[in-house]
C-alpha cells in the first residue's frame, strides 16, 4: 500500500466539476483508492463520496492506494490534484 | 369543473398525464433468497442505465450538450461503486428485500448532501433522489413518466413545473398545463406563453382530482376547465378552439403592420425573450423589437459561469435574427428568487432586498466586465441595447457606465471593433429610481419600466405570497402615477420610455399606458398582436385626457371601472 498527503490548490475545493475529474481518473485503475481526510475515509470511485468529502482550498488530504497498480494511480491521482484539476 | 388563474390564453383538449411524484410503498421484507434480490437489483440497474443513456441522447439532441450534462451527473450516480456495494451488503447481511435496501441507502446518501452547508451540494440531494426513484420504480416494476420522451400528446397535469421540467421536455407533445401552484408570473406561467401553449396555474388540487388519461378541456384565458365532460361541452370546447384558432389567423394578418393608434400615434410592440430559440417566436407574432433580453438563463441550471465566447455566441445569435430592430439586453440580474450556486451567494434574510443584479455586478465587477465585452463584441451584429437592471441611484449608473467605458477603451486597445450607437438604459424596477427619474434619466439614454418588480416594492407585497397577492395591484393609482412620473421625466429629457413588465401585455391596461405616452411596449411574444389589435382601435388622444383622469381617481377598482367605460 502505498500513502501521500497532498493539499487541495485549486480555488474551489473538490466541486462538482474536480469531483467527477477526479472520479473518472480514479475508475482507470483497479486498486483501490481511499482518500482520508478529517480521519474518515472516503472511496475516490465514489462520486457520492468524493463529493460529501467537501474538500475545499487549502485542506490536506491523504490518499491511500493499495493494489496491482498502485504506483501509477498514485502519480495519476496526485498529479490532478496537485495540478489544481487544471483550473 | 375545476378554476384557477389564467396563465396562458388558448383552448386545450386532450388526454391527462398526471405527472407527480407516486408515492412509493415500500416495506421491509424478509428474505430468504438473497440472491435472487441481488439480482433483481442487477436488472434495475441495467435497466436504469439504458432509460438514463436513452434520455441523455434525447436531451443531447433537442437541447445540446449543456442541459444533457445533468444526466451524465445522473449517470455517474448510478455507477457510484458505493452505492451499488453498499445495497448489495445490505441485502445480504440484513436479509431484506431489494427495494427497502435499497431505499435505505440512497436515503442515506440524501440526508449527507442535504446537510452539507454548500447551495450547490444541497441541490445535489435532488439528483441522488431522482435516481434513487428511478431504481425503486425499475425494481418493482413501475413505469416512469419522463418527459424528454412523451409519445402521445397530453395535457400536463403537475404539482408545479420545474425549469428542469421545462427544458428536458419534449414540446412537441404537449398540449396544455394545468398545475396545483402558481401565478401569472412563475416559471410555468412564462414558460406557457412563450411556447404558446395554454395553461392555468394554481389549482391548489388539481393533480388529485384529475386522473391519468381523463378527457381534460381548459380555456387558458378565462382559467377554466372541465374533467371528462359530456357530447355536448366537448363541442363546445372543440368550437371554442377553433374559434380561437380563427382568432389566431386573423391577428396573424396584422403581423406585418406597424403598432399604430387610430390618430396615428406609433408606438413600438416588443417581446421579452429567455435564450436565443425564443427568437423565432417574437418574428412569428410579428415583434418590432426585443424589449427585454433576460441574460440570466445563460448563467444558470450549470455549474461555472458562462464564458465571454458562449455569451457572444448568444448575443449574436440573437442580434443577427432581429436583423435591425432594436435588442434590449438586460445585464445579469441574479439574487432574489434566482440563485447562482457557483457564487456562492449567502442565504439572506429578504433576498429582493438583497445583494443581487447590479449591485454583485458592481461589486465584482470581474463578473460583469465578461458580460459587457461579450454584449460589445456582439454589438456590431445588430441594434443593441444595453440596460443595467435593479438601479436605485445615480452613483450605480454612473459606476456601471465606468466599467463600460473601461471595456470599451481594453477593446480599443485590442483593435476589436463594436458599434459606437449603443444605447444604454435603466430599469425602472425600485420606487426610489422612478422619483429621481428626471436626475437619472441624464445618465441614460431611455427607461425600461419593470412592473413586476416596480409593483411589488411600491406596494410592500410578495408576489409570490399567495395570502396577500390579492394586494399585488396594477390599477393602484400609486403604480399608474409612478408610471406616469417615469414616462413624463423620460420626455421631458426627450427620450423614451418603455416598458418590460407583465403589465404592458395586458389588454386592459394597454390603453392606459398607451394614454400615460408610453412608447415602447414588451411582453410575451403572444401578446403582440392582440396588443397591436387593441392598439389600432384606440385613438390617442382620447387615451391620454382618459389617462389624465385616471390617475386622480381613488381605488383600483374606479380605475379599472372609468378604463373599461372610456375604451
Amino acid at each position: 500500500m502505498l500513502e501521500k498527503n497532498i493539499a487541495i490548490k485549486n480555488a474551489s475545493g473538490i466541486h462538482a466539476r474536480p469531483a467527477s475529474m477526479l472520479v473518472k481518473e480514479a475508475a482507470k485503475f483497479s486498486a483501490d483508492i481511499i482518500i482520508v481526510k478529517n480521519d474518515s475515509e472516503y472511496n475516490a470511485k465514489s462520486i457520492m463520496n468524493v463529493m460529501s468529502m467537501g474538500a475545499k482550498h487549502g485542506d490536506e488530504i491523504k490518499i491511500k492506494v493499495s493494489g496491482s497498480d498502485e504506483k501509477e494511480a498514485l502519480e495519476a491521482i496526485t498529479t490532478l490534484v496537485e495540478g489544481g484539476f487544471g483550473e | 369543473m375545476f378554476k384557477g388563474t389564467g396563465a396562458s390564453p388558448g383552448i386545450a383538449v386532450g388526454k391527462a398525464l398526471v405527472y407527480e411524484e407516486q408515492e412509493l410503498n415500500i416495506s421491509k421484507e424478509n428474505i430468504e433468497d438473497i440472491n435472487l434480490e441481488q439480482t433483481q437489483f442487477q436488472e434495475a440497474i441495467k435497466k436504469t442505465k439504458l432509460q438514463l443513456q436513452q434520455v441523455k441522447e434525447e436531451a443531447m439532441k433537442k437541447l445540446g450538450a449543456d442541459k444533457a450534462s445533468i444526466f451524465e451527473a445522473h449517470l455517474m450516480v448510478l455507477e457510484d461503486p458505493e452505492l451499488i456495494n453498499q445495497i448489495n451488503h445490505k441485502i445480504k447481511e440484513e436479509k431484506i428485500n431489494a427495494a427497502y435496501a435499497t431505499r435505505e441507502v440512497v436515503d442515506g446518501f440524501i440526508a449527507i448532501f442535504e446537510n452539507m452547508d454548500d447551495e450547490y451540494m444541497k441541490e445535489r440531494a435532488a439528483d441522488i433522489r431522482d435516481v434513487g426513484t428511478r431504481i425503486l420504480k425499475n425494481i418493482l416494476g413501475m413505469e416512469i413518466v419522463n418527459l424528454a420522451t412523451l409519445e402521445d400528446s397530453v395535457i400536463l397535469v403537475a404539482h408545479d413545473l420545474t425549469p428542469s421540467d421545462t427544458a428536458t421536455m419534449n414540446k412537441e407533445k404537449v398540449l396544455g398545463f394545468v398545475t396545483n401552484i402558481g401565478g401569472r408570473t412563475s416559471h410555468t406561467a412564462i414558460m406557457a406563453r412563450s411556447l404558446e401553449v395554454p395553461a392555468i396555474v394554481g389549482l391548489k388540487n388539481i393533480t388529485e382530482v384529475i386522473q391519468n388519461g381523463d378527457l381534460v378541456v381548459f380555456d387558458g384565458e378565462e382559467g377554466v376547465g372541465y374533467i371528462n365532460p359530456d357530447e355536448e361541452l366537448l363541442k363546445k370546447f372543440k368550437a371554442k378552439q377553433s374559434e380561437y384558432e380563427e382568432l389566431r389567423r386573423e391577428l396573424q394578418e396584422l403581423k406585418n403592420n406597424p403598432s399604430i393608434s387610430k390618430d396615428n400615434r406609433r408606438v413600438e410592440l416588443a417581446a421579452n425573450i429567455g435564450t436565443p430559440k425564443d427568437v423565432e417566436g417574437v418574428l412569428n407574432n410579428g415583434g418590432e423589437g426585443i424589449g427585454l433580453y433576460r441574460t440570466e438563463f445563460l448563467y444558470m441550471n450549470r455549474d461555472n459561469m458562462p464564458t465571454e465566447e458562449e455569451q457572444f455566441e448568444a448575443y449574436k445569435e440573437v442580434l443577427e435574427s432581429m436583423g435591425n430592430r432594436p435588442v434590449i439586453i438586460r445585464t445579469l440580474d441574479i439574487g432574489g428568487d434566482k440563485e447562482l450556486p457557483y457564487l456562492d451567494l449567502p442565504k439572506e434574510m429578504n433576498p429582493f432586498l438583497g445583494y443581487r443584479a447590479i449591485r454583485i455586478c458592481l461589486d465584482q465587477p470581474e463578473i460583469f466586465k465578461v458580460q459587457l465585452r461579450a454584449l460589445l463584441r456582439a454589438s456590431v451584429y445588430g441594434n443593441l441595447k444595453i440596460m443595467y437592471p435593479m438601479i436605485s441611484s445615480v452613483e450605480e449608473v454612473r459606476g456601471a457606465n465606468a466599467i463600460l467605458e473601461e471595456v470599451k477603451a481594453e477593446l480599443d486597445k485590442e483593435n476589436i471593433v463594436y458599434s459606437k450607437a449603443i444605447e444604454v438604459g435603466i430599469m425602472i424596477e425600485i420606487p426610489a429610481a422612478a422619483i429621481i427619474g428626471d436626475l437619472l434619466i441624464k445618465e441614460v439614454d431611455f427607461f425600461s419600466i419593470g412592473t413586476n418588480d416596480l409593483i411589488q416594492y411600491t406596494t410592500a407585497v410578495d408576489r409570490m405570497n399567495e395570502k396577500i397577492s390579492y394586494l399585488y395591484e396594477p390599477f393602484h393609482p400609486a403604480i399608474l402615477r409612478m408610471i406616469k412620473m417615469v414616462i413624463d421625466h423620460a420626455h421631458k429629457a426627450g427620450k423614451w420610455a418603455g416598458m418590460c413588465g407583465e403589465m404592458a401585455g395586458d389588454p386592459n391596461i394597454i390603453p392606459i399606458l398607451l394614454g400615460l405616452g408610453l412608447d415602447e411596449f414588451s411582453m410575451s411574444a403572444i401578446s403582440i398582436l392582440p396588443a397591436r389589435k387593441i392598439i389600432s382601435e384606440l385613438t390617442f388622444e382620447d387615451m391620454k385626457k382618459m389617462a389624465e383622469k385616471a390617475v386622480n381617481l381613488s381605488t383600483a377598482e374606479e380605475v379599472k371601472n372609468f378604463v373599461k367605460a372610456s375604451i
